[in-house]
């Protein structure tokens, strides 16, 4: 019997503001086993990215707790990679040096980080812009170096809070397809914040829904759809039906 | 089968500088400033001497521009001048680093503790209504007529509009830039070093501008207030003789100290913002 790498144990988090408590995320149980793809869909302002910020070691919860293969989460992990939904690139830094930024955060030497990076970028397709600046690439390819940053300290588990989001649906449909070839060739454990439930089906062995906040969790689909995802399986009936039940959970 | 994601050869991009074409331009452009210097300077020292000529004014009033240039001359050759010049871009450089490192050290602190800048704030604020070449005559009374006076008047002149650029270019790091290092664990020295004085350059470099141009002010104004050398003192003394051309040279040699200043930050600016051309 495997043993999840990633538990959540009655998570809990309100902020104090002005007019009193907000809960935000209200005792959420769930467990990720290792190599598990895992969305979590709701409406906006759902607490979405709170409780991935908690998951990431990001935000302290107020009560309960992250366990990382039972070990409590203080701080960010290395083990634990996040992308955001801005791709939070350096624009004084060449795509390579954004690429190999946490490595040296941590100190690892730069040749040694460079063939790290070369490697990963390689991996997503941009070796030729290494020494690109960011400004030069377009949105998507922004967020490419993102995904190769997140990937180049060789985490675990990736973290996306609803990563292309703000892409254009062609864009952003091939960077899924991408999503899914890293996350299988690399063995990682993902979980991504998305509000776009097809997103979530064609990517996702799981999907979480959440309710308005306070976030608990509304339901949780199993998706037994064919590994890997043919192409144009979105326009299958079964994707469609399950599409349709995860909307249906969905209250706002 | 998965497909595997590949970019075909005709939807890659070659990065901007990459391009021949953009060379080209930025030589010719290059070329047209080297022309256009030089032609202005000549055009308005035609200009001048036209002037002078038509006009036909006493030495004292509007010198023209060949007994300017005899002065020059002479004064350099006899090494006036650059006893002049040196006590005076000594006191512009040194007022400058002692403005600029305090007033940068302090603006760090003010951008990051809101609670200091509650504090201190007011104070800063109404020290500001006093022009600080105003109290250029109290600093030469408390320090005497020697180059530290001029140190301070510098300093003081450049250290607000520094001050505030570093408040303004530290708060203005990003926020998403903010929340990335601390996903990877950098610590505060990682921040500061990584992350916000990259972020805050340009803003720290456009306090720096103002600030070489405000120092030669506040050295000459020093050195009118009471000196007994640098290029001040040197125009004040001109005055009193009447020695127009050797003002005018004074006055050319302090352009000179400005410019050169100025072009070096911009050169600076270059170098370090490479990334934003």
């Amino acid at each position: 019997m495997v043993s999840p790498i990633l538990q959540v144990k009655s998570l809990t988090k309100a902020y104090e503001t002005t007019y009193g408590e907000l809960l935000v995320v209200d005792n959420i149980n769930f467990s990720v086993m290792p190599g598990e793809f895992v969305c979590i869909v709701g409406p906006s302002g759902s607490g979405k990215t709170t409780l991935l910020q908690m998951l990431g070691g990001l935000l302290t919860p107020t009560e309960g707790a992250v366990l990382l293969a039972g070990q409590p989460l203080v701080a960010p992990p290395q083990e634990i990679s996040m992308v955001f939904q801005k791709p939070n690139l350096m624009p004084w830094r060449t795509v390579l040096d954004n690429v190999t930024l946490p490595l040296q955060i941590q100190g690892v030497p730069r040749q040694e980080a460079n063939e790290k990076g070369q490697r990963i970028l390689q991996l997503v397709g941009l070796s030729e812009f290494a020494q690109a600046h960011p400004r030069e690439l377009s949105g998507g390819m922004e967020q490419r170096v993102a995904v190769a940053r997140a990937l180049v300290q060789q985490p675990r588990i990736l973290l996306l809070d609803e990563p292309f989001g703000a892409l254009d649906a062609l864009t952003r449909e091939r960077l899924n397809r991408e999503i899914l070839h890293l996350w299988r060739t690399q063995k990682l454990t993902a979980i991504m914040v998305t509000h776009n439930i097809h997103e979530a089906v064609l990517l996702a062995d799981r999907v979480l829904v959440l309710s308005p906040r306070p976030a608990v969790i509304a339901a949780d689909f199993q998706i037994d759809l064919p590994r890997p995802r043919p192409q144009g399986i979105e326009y299958r009936e079964s994707f469609g039906a399950l599409a349709y039940q995860i909307r249906q959970a969905i209250r706002e | 089968m998965q497909q595997t994601i590949k970019i075909a050869p005709s939807q890659q991009v070659h990065p901007l500088e990459h391009r021949p074409g953009v060379q080209k331009r930025r030589w010719r452009k290059n070329r047209l400033e080297l022309i256009a210097l030089p032609a202005g300077i000549v055009l308005l020292i035609s200009l001048w001497a036209l002037i002078a000529k038509v006009g036909d004014y006493p030495t004292f009033i509007l010198p023209d521009p060949l007994s300017v240039f005899n002065k020059l001359v002479e004064i350099t050759f006899d090494g006036t001048l650059w006893h002049h010049t040196q006590t005076t871009l000594v006191e512009i450089v040194g007022g400058l680093a002692l403005g600029l490192s305090t007033a940068t050290i302090l603006g760090y602190l003010l951008a990051k503790s809101p609670l200091l800048e509650r504090l201190t704030g007011p104070y800063i604020v109404a020290s500001q209504s006093v022009p600080a070449v105003a109290i250029a005559p109290l600093l030469v009374i408390w320090f005497g007529s020697g180059q530290i006076s001029k140190i301070l008047i510098c300093a003081l002149v450049v250290f607000f509009p520094i001050l505030v650029n570093t408040i303004v270019g530290i708060r203005s790091v990003d926020k998403g830039l903010k929340t990335l290092m601390r996903s990877l664990q950098a610590n505060r020295w990682q921040t500061f070093i990584m992350l916000e004085v990259p972020a805050a350059m340009p803003v720290l470099l456009g306090g720096l501008k103002i600030g070489v141009t405000l120092s030669v002010i506040g050295a000459v104004v020093g050195e009118f207030v009471g000196a007994d050398r640098g290029l001040g003192y040197l125009i004040s003394l001109s005055k009193g003789l009447f020695n127009t051309p050797m003002m005018f040279a004074a006055l050319i040699a302090l352009a000179a100290i400005s410019l050169s200043l100025y072009l070096i930050v911009t050169g600076l600016e270059r170098w370090l913002l490479a990334w934003r051309q």
